[in-house]
């Protein structure tokens, strides 16, 4: 229903060109742009450049604040295999390198490096290289000191798609398409520097060892074809018109276009030995090789809602202010400005932004350029979203399974095939923002697993602490058998030593004995200098046990258990103090007298102190549980892990403070 | 707008449903002429109780009441469901069949967008399960008629169920064409001795084969305008003239030609307003092909051998029940991918 009606196309081009499935017909606006030939702008009184203009590394910046640079000089260098330099665009001082609001539909900002210009212009010594004769990876590798980007609006640095460990390609396509509305950028470069675009072909076919070559442009540009064509007269350069359908200008939909060739999303063309470049990409090649200059600007289309649309050539990092008022400043009615083309745009943050590598168009938007959208109304189930798309997804469906959170479900109805061009909101009679929707599950989905990697990653070192964990116990229990076996031997020679005297060391040995036979039985990480201590103190370790097991820093077994362990330890270590004290009870006079309940009311009031954090905790675990919503299973699972920690460290200190209980009447009867 | 794309180009909602009506009005028009102004009381009534439902309906649900009025479905939904019914109804027929079709089939569901079901077939199959000596009184064509009831007679009749002195229901109603052609059957009467009853046209139904060539108008100026396509006629006519065609080839004299099939009855009027309900069909294109020739067949296979006279409603209420499978299993090869 939306196949393009291009009659003539058809006739003369049905063997030249494949036309995808889907694909809409756009108002192009484009006549408001490209009347006038390619501006040049004044020095403005900044650069702003950022760091991040490209996918990949953020580069490594090589100057300080306060140094003179010139024209062309690197100021960041690439870091890494995916990275791109930043050059300076113009000679001048450093003037700051802080965080500056970034044309990013996040309004995030960045660290940036801000030059001022000094009026000079002076350009760096150039190297130019020997492009045709030259060795090819030497040629390459020196594109990573260029700052070539992909120009197209991607910004993929250009060095990886020429490097030599890729599968050979022998087809090299190059995308003059531009399919959006409003933009004319490709269309002025070709009319005006076709000689140089032609040069610019010829190095990357040079570089890759593409035997076909191809060049796509849509057929609402006439006057670009016609210059395209002529300066091809005597290359093997083919010139392919295909039909005005928006998204042509997408790789893989211009890669079938021109060649029958379905590329699927999750491959690469360079596997079907096809290479795609824009066409203004490989101008910038042509002019390093040749001229040695280093992308320091680009051409960029200022249109819509200006006095004066025109396309000019812009020095990256030039403010967004400057741009605009070389067109004759924006109307009145200028409600905000948009990067990019009207189906793939985005809204800029503010008129201080630097224009960067991936800035192609920008509108200057207005209420009665673009209406706001009427509310969005139910899905009717019309597909016109499914004739419209270009990949043959069903939008609708993915629709419907967005909107649930049925991420799995939209996956299945190949979501990340979705290359969010617009087309589908752009027919749905209901208004519906589709592709935001999209936007939004595949975030989610990504979100999700990455959630999943680190729980994975969680999971496996828990399990490796527990085997760790076991592994010292067993190492701690052979060991302790071992001291049992010398104690009990020390013991069955005292007790044929003289009795008096040693009843003493006696009493000491007994402890020694419960003690390692109580810790034998515990597993927790006991610590192992506990003769000498005060019962206040081991009162206070018994207590920070139980809030240690509470907070989940150790490792505990069932509730039941542990309560029986601590139990047997509180009470080991009440006897063997009640036989101390039975055995010194002649030599010490009065001290256990004050000690005891001056130990069993501190005692009493730690354990009173835990239960009331544990009630803390619990009352804490029960509201956040009510606010946790069912999606956020990690929370979820915290929370009743919580609980149940939290319930052991009540019933713990419950059984500490009964024991504390019963070695009291124990003490007093 | 303030997100991308910022264009659009797509009609609203209503503007498509509007597109809906005005091609209903020349089927309108004819079935007017043919059969007296009846019809036009009927669709007043049908369109007031539509509107009122979905509004009471809207405000329970809380859902906002004047973007939903406005896209004309509900209007739509009234208008096809008067045109099923015969109209010479008691005025709470189209009454009782509009509200449930919008209450029960429509808004219980979630409203527009929403409803697995036709709403206008699940509110035709309502009354004629309910009434169907009421649904099978359909007047003979003015043209033929014994006696001609007048506009105001009409009105009379439809709300008070009264009728001038000397005149009797079964002198103003006959059975449908495909009504007579089965109880003849079905008494053994061969072909050749039933069409040439008056109640027989030129090519289709007396009558009611006008109707349908002025639904094949409306129907032709929705494709051009491109708000359906040509898989869901294409398939449901193409059915029924295969299925007939195949039973009148073996025996003549048992089953009527299929250019008889394809005009009479609601033949041409489901295939261009029933079954393109986009709402309750498939959205694939050949899930759309699947979903009108099972309805067609089962049109057919009622029509020859079930106990009702049409089995359109029918048929497409079970093609509804069907569409999630076909969506499924007819889902088209994503670019790139492998089949």
């Amino acid at each position: 229903m939306n196949a393009p009606i291009n009659i003539a196309g058809l006739l003369k081009k049905t063997k030249d060109v494949f036309n995808f499935h889907g694909g809409v017909h756009l108002p192009e606006h484009k006549a408001q742009s490209n009347q006038l030939p390619i501006g040049q702008l004044p020095l403005p009184d900044q650069l702003v450049l950022p760091l991040r203009q490209h996918i990949g590394n953020m580069p490594k910046v090589k100057v300080a604040v306060g140094d003179h640079v010139l024209k062309g000089q690197l100021i960041a260098e690439a870091e890494g295999s995916v990275s791109a330099a930043i050059h300076a665009p113009t000679s001048g001082t450093i003037a700051a390198i802080a965080d500056a609001v970034l044309p990013h539909p996040s309004g995030l900002p960045d660290r940036c490096i801000t030059i001022t210009p000094d009026g000079n212009d002076t350009w760096i010594e150039r190297h130019p290289q020997d492009w045709r004769k030259g060795d090819v990876n030497t040629l390459v590798n020196s594109l990573r000191l260029s700052g070539i980007v992909g120009l197209g609006g991607a910004a993929f640095p250009t060095q990886i798609k020429l490097r030599s460990n890729r599968s050979p390609i022998h087809t090299l396509v190059i995308n003059a398409a531009e399919c959006e509305p409003y933009i004319t950028c490709d269309d002025m470069l070709m009319r005006e520097r076709y000689d140089q675009v032609v040069h610019g072909i010829e190095v990357a076919q040079r570089l890759l060892g593409a035997k076909n070559i191809m060049i796509g442009i849509e057929d609402n540009k006439p006057e670009a074809v016609k210059a395209m064509q002529a300066a091809v007269e005597n290359t093997d350069i083919q010139v392919k018109v295909v039909p005005t359908v928006y998204p042509s200008g997408d790789a893989r939909r211009l890669v079938y276009l021109v060649l029958g060739k379905e590329v699927p999303q999750n491959k690469r063309s360079t596997e079907f030995g096809v290479q795609v470049f824009n066409v203004a990409t490989v101008l910038a090649l042509y002019r390093y090789f040749e001229f040695g200059e280093p992308a320091i600007s680009r051409i960029v289309s200022m249109t819509g809602n200006v006095n004066q649309a025109q396309n000019f050539e812009v020095l990256f990092g030039t403010p967004l202010r400057h741009l605009v008022k070389a067109a004759g400043g924006a109307k009145a009615d200028t409600s905000h400005y948009i990067m990019g083309g009207p189906m793939m745009g985005f809204n800029l943050p503010s008129e201080d932004v630097p224009i960067t590598k991936a800035a192609n168009c920008i509108i200057a938007a207005s209420s009665t350029l673009f209406e706001p959208p009427p509310p969005a109304m139910p899905c009717i189930r019309c597909s016109r979203c499914a004739d419209a798309c270009p990949v043959s997804l069903q939008p609708q469906e993915l629709y419907w399974f967005a909107k649930s959170d049925n991420f799995e479900k939209a996956q299945d109805y190949n979501l990340f095939d979705c290359i969010e061009c617009g087309a589908c909101s752009y027919v749905c009679p209901s208004d519906i923002p589709l592709v935001q929707y999209y936007r939004y599950a595949k975030s989610e989905v990504i979100a999700l697993d990455k959630a999943q990697e680190a729980a994975d990653l969680a999971r496996e070192r828990n399990e490796f602490r527990l085997a760790r964990i076991e592994r010292e116990k067993q190492e701690r229990t052979a060991k302790h058998a071992a001291r049992a076996q010398g104690a009990k031997a020390a013991k069955v020679a005292g007790n044929s030593d003289s009795k008096p005297a040693a009843t003493d060391k006696q009493a000491a040995i007994a402890a020694a004995i419960a003690r390692a036979k109580a810790q034998k039985e515990t597993d927790s990480a006991a610590p192992k200098n506990t003769t000498e201590m005060s019962a206040a103190t081991k009162a206070e370790i018994a207590e920070t046990d139980s809030r240690r097991v509470a907070a989940g820093l150790t490792e505990e077994k069932s509730p039941a258990a542990d309560n029986d362990k601590q139990a047997k330890i509180v009470a080991a270590i009440a006897r063997a103090k009640a036989q101390k004290e039975d055995v010194s009870k002649v030599s010490v006079s009065g001290d256990d007298k004050t000690t005891k309940p001056v130990v069993d009311a501190d005692r009493q009031a730690k354990i009173d102190a835990a239960i009331k954090q544990a009630k803390v905790a619990k009352a804490e675990a029960e509201a956040g549980k009510e606010k946790t919503s069912g999606n956020n299973d990690g929370q979820l699972m915290v929370d009743a892990d919580k609980q149940a920690k939290i319930d052991a460290a009540i019933k713990r200190a419950k059984a500490a403070k009964s024991a504390a209980l019963t070695a009291k009447n124990k003490e007093d009867n | 707008m303030n997100r991308s794309p910022y264009i659009t180009n797509a009609p609203s909602v209503s503007s498509i449903m509007l597109k809906v009506l005005l091609a209903l009005l020349p089927g309108i028009f004819v079935y007017a002429w043919l059969y007296g102004g009846g019809i036009l009381i009927t669709l007043v009534l049908a369109t007031a109780t539509a509107l009122a439902t979905e509004a009471i309906m809207l405000k329970l649900r809380r859902r906002p009441v004047q973007p939903f009025l406005s896209d004309y479905s509900a209007v739509i939904t009234a208008w096809l469901l008067a045109l099923a019914i015969p109209p010479l109804a008691p005025w709470w027929l189209i009454v009782v069949g509009v509200a449930f079709a919008i209450i029960i089939a429509k808004q219980l569901y979630g409203g527009l967008g929403y409803n697995p079901f036709n709403p206008a077939m699940v509110g035709y199959a309502v009354l004629l399960i309910s009434f169907p000596v009421i649904m099978t009184k359909w007047p003979a064509a003015l043209s033929f008629a014994e006696t001609k009831l007048s506009f105001m007679d009409q009105f009379n009749y439809i709300f008070s169920h009264a009728l001038p002195a000397n005149i009797s229901m079964d002198a103003v109603t006959s059975a449908t064409p495909l009504d007579y052609l089965k109880t003849q059957l079905k008494l053994n009467q061969s072909m050749d001795t039933i069409q040439v009853a008056p109640i027989f046209g030129v090519f289709g139904a007396k009558g009611s084969e006008f109707v349908a060539l002025a639904y094949l108008a409306g129907g032709a100026f929705l494709w051009q305008q491109r708000i359906i396509t040509w898989h869901l006629p294409t398939a449901f006519l193409g059915a029924i003239a295969a299925m007939a065609g195949l039973f009148w080839m073996i025996d003549p004299s048992q089953f009527a030609n299929p250019v008889f099939h394809l005009f009479s009855g609601a033949s041409i009027f489901a295939a261009f307003f029933i079954l393109t309900d986009p709402i309750s069909g498939p959205t694939t294109p050949k899930g759309k092909l699947y979903f009108a020739a099972g309805a067609g067949v089962i049109t057919y296979l009622v029509r020859v051998y079930g106990g009702y006279p049409d089995g359109v409603a029918f048929a497409v209420i079970f093609m509804n029940i069907c569409v999630p499978l076909i969506d499924m299993y007819t889902q088209p090869r994503v670019f790139g991918h492998k089949k």
